[in-house]
């Protein structure tokens, strides 16, 4: 954290983190760490990923790369003159998509305000999870935690008040790092950063508040504010005084509409039971469809994800007929995924069930087929939904997914 | 084994035998097809099989020397097709087969025929029929068999042979497609019923000759006298001009549909097929696979529509005889069509109950009153 002599160590328990519920992620040299996990023979060595043609440029690079001077914008001509012993991956959409995906669902387990601000980067409002979770920085831990065990990445999280400061913090304390910088704190932390560490200020901007002198963030903050109002205009200068004092009231908008509804669950070792396999698979199904119906979705892609304990990973997906947010359809596409994988007899580290392609429910039409009942498996979900919010989501649920009792006879 | 046949025959009887070669062979070599020459003026005899399908076609041919040869059946369907106009000599030489027409000569290494399996014997024939009315009628039903596998039952189409009646039916859960046909039963009170795979039977259906008869054959059927002719397990043949094909039933029961059909409508239209099929394909441009295409009903006019918010639009009206309350209801395209487009008279009915419940298509039947031969039950789509 931030404390009265610069950066000093966390003091466990501490409640220096009230009212700082914004965390800024970022993940750590994301495409070249994905890199990594999806080709073994990469780790431990510089990894550099981007264009290969002879105009290519770097698009990220591992920090053992950087150690040699390589950063991302670089042509990767002058990137291999300087790291000559670098592999080289073209960069793979998709798979960071993927990664992308499952991290942000990890995100979303902690709170639904979560603003995505591109595929490795976020930014979480925790206020309203203290009581599910604890505290901001605990939140920040268990996030952590939870990224580096099930998706073997790792992520440095920033946690200030707000969202300017939150992602000054990540920075800083990149990578795989935590900094919390205390509301007391904040301007002691911003002032002695550079102009243009400030949200808004590029180049033109900087060269311009250097002209008057102002170098620091703590220049500016000391600064006539009519002074820089007259110099920058109403809208940037008046951005400029409030940032400078650490006052940034930009809330979290999690406002992309899913793509997607996903979960999955790494297990604490490995399995290779086909039976614990399916059986986490329909509890994962249960788990997703629940979120398409509480969120007025249905989609018609079912995914299928299955990463064997080498960290390699294979991903499945079957479009069904009609679009669905019902458990039981989820899960008969997730469990053909699964047979059709050819895993049953691997160990396997992770499965996760996601459905694509959504819809909103009230606007998807249906195409009935005869012989449904009236009131079919769709109804009979919606009515564990209303069971499970009333005394929890263990309350009520498929009999296979039913702890055993020793008092079962 | 060494002929000379005529280029066109010859070319026909391949494409037509090379039709049930399986896409990916279990045994390599099930790629093959097997040429037989039994000699003593027979004719040449093609054969493929796949365990499930088997075809068999003759050519007539100038027999020098009798012999069998298997050979990749895809290679040969593709030279006979793009052979010049000449006779064809084929040649078998250890081996190789050696196929030359024209100037034009291939060489082909044949397969082990003695690893070939025996195609099924072609059950005992249990009637026939127009080759012309049964096409239609496997046109008209197999549309709406399923094409998904997950559910077997569905991929079929059923056959009832009950005396001299014929009734297809196939069913995908979202609409039920029924034909009745005369037939001319082997034996008078014939009662049997038969799942064959959609897609073969279409395909079977497709390649008969026009203007002859069909025979069918059924490996369990009961006959006259209450005896189950029982030939070892489910299986169908077809022949027709001298080409046979065979393929296994599948093995289920089929679903029991007619409890599926409304007693009561509440709404009926009458409206003339070809225009009604046009004005649908106009207006389904607009919708995709899972957009609604909407009618709305009222005393002597539908209209059509398709499209909404901010997607393209499309509306037709059309003048029809109506009769009962204004109706809306709205269906997937492609399943409104697939009835519709099958109904064989110039008037088609559509029959209503309720916008959620199922609506039934049915041709004009000749007689006022008499039950329609093609009945056609289709399932709306809820709009939201």
């Amino acid at each position: 954290m931030i404390g009265p002599r610069g950066i000093e160590p966390l003091a466990a328990g501490t409640d220096e983190d009230a009212g700082c519920h914004i965390l800024h992620i970022d993940m750590d040299a994301f495409f070249a760490s994905v890199e990594q996990l999806e080709h073994p023979e990469a780790r431990g060595r510089p990894v550099i990923v981007g264009g290969t043609g002879p105009r290519g440029v770097v698009a990220s690079a591992d920090y053992i790369a950087r150690t040699y001077g390589v950063h991302s914008a670089m042509p990767m001509v002058r990137a291999l003159r300087l790291c000559p012993d670098a592999i080289v991956f073209p960069p793979d959409g998709a798979s960071y998509r993927r990664a992308s995906e499952a991290i942000m669902d990890v995100f979303r387990s902690f709170t639904p305000a979560v603003e995505q601000v591109s595929l490795d980067e976020a930014f979480l409002d925790v206020s309203g999870a203290r009581r599910l979770w604890g505290g901001p920085v605990r939140i920040a831990e268990a996030i952590r935690e939870r990224v580096r065990r099930e998706q073997r990445l790792t992520c440095s999280v920033g946690i200030a008040p707000t969202k300017f400061v939150a992602k000054l913090a990540s920075t800083r304390c990149k990578p795989d790092g935590l900094l919390l910088v205390p509301t007391t704190r904040v301007t002691d932390f911003l002032h002695p950063l550079p102009v243009g560490a400030l949200w808004g200020v590029g180049d033109k901007t900087e060269q311009a508040l250097v002209r008057l002198g102002l170098r620091t963030v703590g220049d500016v903050a000391r600064a006539e504010p009519d002074m820089l109002r007259h110099e920058f205009g109403q809208a940037l200068g008046g951005r400029l005084v409030a940032l400078s004092q650490g006052q940034d009231d930009r809330p979290v908008v999690s406002h992309t509409p899913d793509k997607s509804i996903g979960s999955e669950e790494t297990f604490s070792s490995d399995v290779d039971d086909p039976e614990v396999i399916r059986r986490e698979l329909l509890r994962l199904s249960e788990k997703v469809a629940r979120r398409l119906r509480a969120s007025g979705h249905v989609g018609r892609t079912v995914v299928v994800k299955l990463r064997r304990a080498d960290f390699t990973t294979i991903t499945r997906s079957r479009t069904l007929g009609e679009a669905t947010d019902v458990a039981r359809e989820v899960n008969a596409a997730a469990r053909e995924l699964y047979a059709a994988a050819g895993l049953e007899r691997e160990r396997l580290r992770l499965v996760g069930v996601r459905v694509e392609g959504l819809t909103a429910a009230a606007e998807t039409p249906r195409q009935l087929a005869f012989g449904e009942q009236e009131n079919g498996w769709r109804e009979a979900e919606q009515a564990m939904d209303r069971v499970a919010q009333r005394f929890g989501p263990d309350a009520i649920l498929p009999a296979a997914l039913a702890k055993s009792d020793e008092n079962d006879v | 084994m060494r002929f000379r046949v005529d280029r066109d025959a010859f070319t026909d009887a391949v494409a037509w035998t090379a039709r049930a070669l399986p896409a990916r062979p279990a045994m390599p070599v099930l790629a093959g097809m097997r040429l037989e020459l039994p000699g003593g003026g027979a004719a040449l005899r093609l054969s493929s099989f796949d365990y499930e399908v088997s075809a068999r076609a003759e050519v007539a041919v100038d027999t020098e020397e009798t012999g069998a040869v298997l050979v990749s059946g895809r290679l040969l369907a593709e030279i006979a097709r793009n052979l010049p106009a000449e006779p064809v000599n084929v040649e078998s030489d250890g081996a190789h087969v050696v196929v030359t027409c024209g100037s034009a000569r291939f060489t082909l290494l044949t397969l082990p025929l003695e690893d070939y399996p025996t195609l099924p014997d072609m059950p005992q024939t249990t009637g026939s029929l127009a080759a012309g009315t049964f096409t239609t009628a496997v046109r008209q039903v197999s549309p709406a068999a399923s094409r998904d596998d997950t559910l077997p039952m569905l991929t079929g189409v059923n056959i009832t042979f009950s005396g001299d009646t014929l009734t297809l039916a196939a069913t995908d859960r979202y609409r039920i497609a029924v034909r009745e046909l005369w037939w001319r039963p082997e034996y008078p009170d014939l009662s049997a019923s038969a799942l064959v795979p959609a897609r073969t039977l279409h395909d079977t259906a497709r390649s008969l000759a026009p203007g002859s008869n069909v025979d069918i054959a059924l490996s369990t059927a009961s006959g006259g006298d209450g005896a189950i002719l029982s030939q070892g397990e489910g299986m169908i043949g077809f022949e027709n001009g001298g080409r046979r094909t065979t393929t296994r039933l599948i093995d289920s029961d089929f679903v029991k549909y007619e409890t599926r059909f409304p007693a009561d409508f509440a709404a009926r239209a009458e409206v003339a097929t070809a225009p009604l099929i046009e004005a649908v394909k106009r207006v389904a441009l607009v919708a995709d696979r899972s957009t609604p295409l909407r009618l709305s009903f009222v005393e002597s006019e539908v209209v059509l529509e398709a499209g909404s918010g901010d997607d393209a639009q499309a509306a037709e009206a059309l003048g029809v005889n109506f009769q009962g309350e204004p109706m809306r209801i709205a269906f997937t395209p492609e399943y409104f069509l697939d009835g519709l487009g099958a109904v064989q008279s110039e008037l088609a009915h559509l029959n209503f109950t309720t916008p959620t419940k199922p609506a039934v298509i049915n041709d004009a039947p000749a007689e006022e009153g008499a039950r329609p031969e093609f009945r056609y039950l289709v399932m709306p789509l809820r709009a939201s």
